[in-house]
C-alpha cells in the first residue's frame, strides 16, 4: 500500500498544456475602470453597467467566506486580470472559422467538435477563456425558439429577458464570490427554451481557462419556461499552471411551473501538481429555483481544482416541486473539496434527493457539506440523503458537515451516510483474477460512483468514467 | 505443473511454513488437511503472490517459470485460480462486469482480442447452468449481500469461466450445505480434465467423498507431515489430528 501511495504523488495532470492564441487583455487589478473597460469592450447597455458597479460596491463591503473546511492562501484580488479575450473576434458561422490552434486544443483533449456534431448531435457553445468563439447548431435550435447563445450575445440581442432574470436567483448580495462574478464576469452562457418545448438536444458548453493569471468569472443563466425540458452539459479542462487560478462562476437556474432542467457537470480545472502547487481556486455559486411541479435536478463529477467551494442547490418554490443532487467529487495529492448542496423546501409536497459519493486519495481533504431546511409552508415535504465516502490510503480525509433545519412537523428526512476504504482484500481479489491494481481501483471506484454516473447522459458517462481513472491513475502501484 | 521446494514463508518475520515440499501434476487433485494455524491458508496466499507475506527460502515452479518472480495478476494470467475462503464484496460492480474485466484483463496479457459480448455472455450462461445458478446472478453486485453458499458457487463460477490450469479451493465448502457442496463439486468435477490440477484446502473429509483426491497431504506446523491417499483423509476423520502429532514430535 506504502507503494500504492508513493505513486498517487506521481499521477501528473495529463492537460497541462496552453494554447498559442492572441489575446486581447485589460490591465491587471480591479476598480471601476476595469469594470466600466469589461462592459464597453462587450459593447453593453447602460443598465448593464450600472447593476456591475452596484454588485462592485456591494463586493467592498464584503469578507471572503472562511467557514469552509479548506485552507489556502487568499487570491489577491489585485493582482488578476480580469479582461481576456482572444484577439481574431469576428462572427462565425462555421468551425472553419475557428483558429486551427484552439481546435488542435481540443483534439488534445479528445473532444473532437465535428465528430461530437456529427454523431452525438450535441449543440455547443465553446468558452475559451471567457468569449464564445463558436456556436453551432444554433439555427437548428432556433427553429424550435430555444435561445442558446453566450451571455454577452444575449445581453445585446435579448436584454429584457437578461434583465428579468439575472441575479433573481443569486442576488448579487449572496455572497462574496457571487458578487465579485455580478461585478466582473466577461461571458457564459444564456438559454432559454419556450413554453412546452422539450430541447431534442444536450446543450453542452466546455469551458477552458486559457491566458496565464486571467480569472474566470463566467455566468451562466437558464430559462425554462412552463412545461418545457433540457438537459444542459457543462465540462471543462485547464491547462497547467504555476500560480493559482480564480474561478468563480454563477449559475442561475430557472424552472418555472412544469418545467424541467437537467443540468451535468464533468469538472477537471487544473487540481496542482504533486506537491500541491499551483491549481485551480474553484469558488462556485449554482443555484436553481423551481416553480410549481418543476424539477431541478443536478449532477457533478468533480475531479479537477485545487480548492473547490460549490454548492448545486435548489430552491423549492412552487408545491410539488423536486430537486436532485448527484455528485461525485474526487480529490488527489493535496486537492481540497467543499461541497454539497442545500435544498430548501419552500412549498407543499416538494421533494429532495440527494446522492453524494467522495472519494479521497493521497493527503487531500474531501467534505459534503449539504443544508435541508424544510420552511414552515412545506407540509409533507421529503427529503433523502446520502452520503458515502471512500479513502484511499491513510493520509487522505473526509468529512461530512450535514446541516438540517426543519420548521414543519409534516416534514420527513432521511439521512444516511457510510465510509468505506478501498482494501487490500479488494484489490488482491480483483489481482488475483487477472485485473491489474490500476484496472481494479478503477473498477472499484466507478462501482462505487454508479448511483451517480447512471445520471449522465450517455456520452458524458463515458467522459465521466476516463476522467475518473485519469484523475485516480497511478494512485495504487 | 507446480513444485514446490523447502518453502519457508511468513509475515513480519513471523514464519509460518516452515519447508513445504510439494509436487502437483496436471489431472491431479490433491487435497491439503490440517488442523486451525497449521498454514494452510497462508500456502495459498503465497502460490498466489499475497503481497503481506514474504518468502525467506525455498522455490516455487510452476510449468517452467519461478512463480516468485511475477505479481499476482501476472500469475493469475499464467493460470493459478484461487477459490477464496473469504469472497469480497465489491458494491455497485456486476458479477458479469467483474467477469468481463476479468476474461478480457488475461485475455489482454496472453495477447489476443477481447472475448466479444455474443460468445461471453454465451460461455457465462452454460456454466452458470453447470452450476445450477439463477439468470439474475449476473446482474448483481459482486458478493454483496450475498449468502455463504452464494459466495461460494460464485467462485466456482469464475472458475469455470476463466479456465485455470491450477485452482486452488480454500475452504470451497465451508458454509455450504450438503445440497448446495454436491452441486459446487459436480462443478469442479466436470472442469477437471486432464491438463488441468487442483488442490483442495479442507478441514474435512466431506468434501472428498465428492471431489475425489489423488493424493491427501496433512499440513502442520507449517510442514506437510503425512502424504498419503484418499485413505488418509477417512483415517484423520476418525482418529483426529492428535496421533499425528505425536507421531511427529517423537521423530
Amino acid at each position: 500500500m506504502s507503494d500504492i501511495l508513493d505513486k498517487v504523488t506521481q499521477s501528473e495532470y495529463k492537460y497541462g498544456f496552453t494554447t498559442d492564441i492572441e489575446s486581447d487583455q485589460a490591465p491587471v487589478g480591479l476598480n471601476e475602470d476595469i469594470i466600466r473597460l469589461i462592459s464597453h469592450k462587450k459593447e453593453e447597455p447602460e443598465w448593464m453597467l450600472d447593476w456591475r458597479l452596484k454588485a462592485f460596491e456591494i463586493w467592498k463591503q464584503m469578507d471572503e467566506p472562511n467557514w469552509a473546511n479548506v485552507t489556502y492562501e487568499k487570491p489577491s484580488f489585485q493582482d488578476i486580470i480580469y479582461y481576456s479575450a482572444p484577439k481574431k473576434k469576428k462572427e462565425l458561422a462555421s468551425l472553419d472559422e475557428v483558429d486551427p490552434e484552439l481546435l488542435k486544443t481540443f483534439a488534445k483533449l479528445g473532444i473532437n467538435i465535428e465528430e461530437q456534431k456529427r454523431l452525438t448531435g450535441v449543440a455547443m457553445d465553446v468558452v475559451v477563456d471567457s468569449v464564445s468563439v463558436a456556436t453551432t447548431f444554433k439555427a437548428k435550435l432556433k427553429e424550435l425558439g430555444i435561445i442558446f447563445c453566450s451571455m454577452s450575445e444575449a445581453i445585446k440581442e435579448y436584454p429584457d429577458m437578461v434583465k428579468k432574470y439575472i441575479g433573481t436567483v443569486v442576488p448579487r448580495t449572496d455572497n462574496f464570490y457571487a458578487a465579485l462574478n455580478s461585478a466582473v464576469f466577461t461571458d457564459g452562457s444564456f438559454c432559454y427554451i419556450p413554453k412546452g418545448v422539450k430541447c431534442p438536444v444536450e446543450l453542452s458548453t466546455y469551458f477552458r481557462i486559457n491566458e496565464a493569471g486571467t480569472g474566470q468569472f463566467e455566468r451562466t443563466l437558464l430559462v425554462a419556461d412552463k412545461g418545457s425540458y433540457v438537459s444542459y452539459l457543462e465540462g471543462c479542462t485547464a491547462p497547467q499552471r504555476d500560480e493559482n487560478q480564480l474561478h468563480a462562476a454563477v449559475v442561475e437556474l430557472i424552472a418555472l411551473d412544469d418545467a424541467e432542467i437537467k443540468y451535468s457537470t464533468v469538472q477537471n480545472w487544473y487540481p496542482g501538481n504533486a506537491e500541491g502547487k499551483g491549481g485551480v481556486f474553484n469558488f462556485v455559486t449554482k443555484r436553481g429555483v423551481c416553480e410549481r411541479n418543476a424539477k431541478i435536478s443536478w449532477t457533478q463529477v468533480e475531479t479537477g481544482s485545487a480548492v473547490t467551494w460549490k454548492y448545486p442547490s435548489c430552491i423549492l418554490k412552487g408545491d410539488n416541486s423536486v430537486g436532485e443532487f448527484y455528485s461525485v467529487a474526487v480529490t488527489n495529492n493535496y486537492q481540497q473539496a467543499d461541497t454539497g448542496t442545500k435544498m430548501i423546501h419552500l412549498g407543499k409536497n416538494t421533494k429532495s434527493t440527494i446522492i453524494s459519493k467522495g472519494i479521497s486519495a493521497g493527503k487531500s481533504h474531501n467534505s459534503y457539506r449539504g443544508l435541508v431546511k424544510m420552511g414552515p409552508r412545506a407540509d409533507k415535504a421529503r427529503n433523502f440523503s446520502q452520503c458515502d465516502s471512500m479513502l484511499m490510503g491513510d493520509r487522505c480525509g473526509a468529512h461530512t458537515f450535514p446541516y438540517i433545519e426543519i420548521q414543519n412537523k409534516s416534514a420527513k428526512l432521511e439521512h444516511e451516510a457510510t465510509t468505506s476504504k478501498i482494501g487490500e482484500d479488494q484489490l488482491f481479489y480483483c489481482n488475483q483474477r487477472g485485473i491489474g491494481t490500476e484496472e481494479a481501483i478503477a473498477l472499484i471506484v466507478n462501482g462505487f460512483c454508479k448511483d451517480v454516473l447512471n445520471q449522465l447522459p450517455m456520452e458524458f458517462a463515458v467522459e465521466a468514467q476516463k476522467l475518473l481513472e485519469v484523475s485516480l491513475e497511478g494512485s495504487v502501484g | 505443473m507446480l513444485t514446490i521446494k523447502d518453502l519457508h514463508a511468513g509475515i513480519e518475520k513471523n514464519e509460518i511454513l516452515k519447508g513445504v515440499n510439494l509436487q502437483v501434476k496436471p489431472g491431479e487433485v490433491h487435497a491439503i488437511m490440517g488442523p486451525n494455524g497449521s498454514g494452510k491458508s497462508t500456502l495459498s496466499s503465497v502460490i498466489t503472490g499475497r503481497e503481506q507475506y514474504e518468502v525467506s527460502k525455498g522455490s516455487i515452479d510452476f510449468m517452467g517459470e519461478d512463480l516468485l518472480d511475477f505479481d499476482p495478476e501476472e500469475r493469475a494470467h499464467k493460470g493459478i485460480f484461487l477459490s477464496f475462503q473469504y469472497p469480497v464484496e465489491i458494491p455497485g460492480v456486476t458479477v458479469s462486469n467483474f467477469l468481463k474485466t476479468a476474461i478480457n484483463e488475461t485475455r489482454k496479457a496472453q495477447g489476443l482480442e477481447p472475448m466479444p459480448a455474443k460468445d461471453m455472455l454465451k460461455k457465462m450462461r452454460e456454466k452458470m447452468n453447470l452450476l445450477e445458478m439463477d439468470k439474475g446472478f449476473l446482474s448483481r453486485s459482486l458478493n454483496e449481500g450475498f449468502s455463504g453458499g452464494e459466495k461460494k458457487r460464485n467462485e466456482i463460477f469464475q472458475m469455470a469461466m476463466l479456465e485455470p490450469k491450477l485452482a486452488i479451493l480454500d475452504e470451497t465448502d465451508s458454509g455450504l450445505d450438503i445440497d448446495a457442496l454436491r452441486i459446487v463439486a459436480n462443478g469442479v468435477n466436470k472442469l477437471r480434465s486432464a491438463d488441468n490440477a487442483v488442490i483442495l484446502i479442507t478441514h474435512y473429509q466431506r468434501l472428498l467423498d465428492y471431489i475425489k483426491p489423488d493424493f491427501v497431504h496433512v499440513l502442520w506446523n507449517g510442514k506437510i507431515v503425512r502424504s498419503g491417499d484418499k485413505s488418509l483423509a477417512l483415517e484423520l476423520e476418525e482418529k483426529g489430528y492428535d496421533w499425528l502429532k505425536t507421531e511427529t514430535l517423537a521423530q
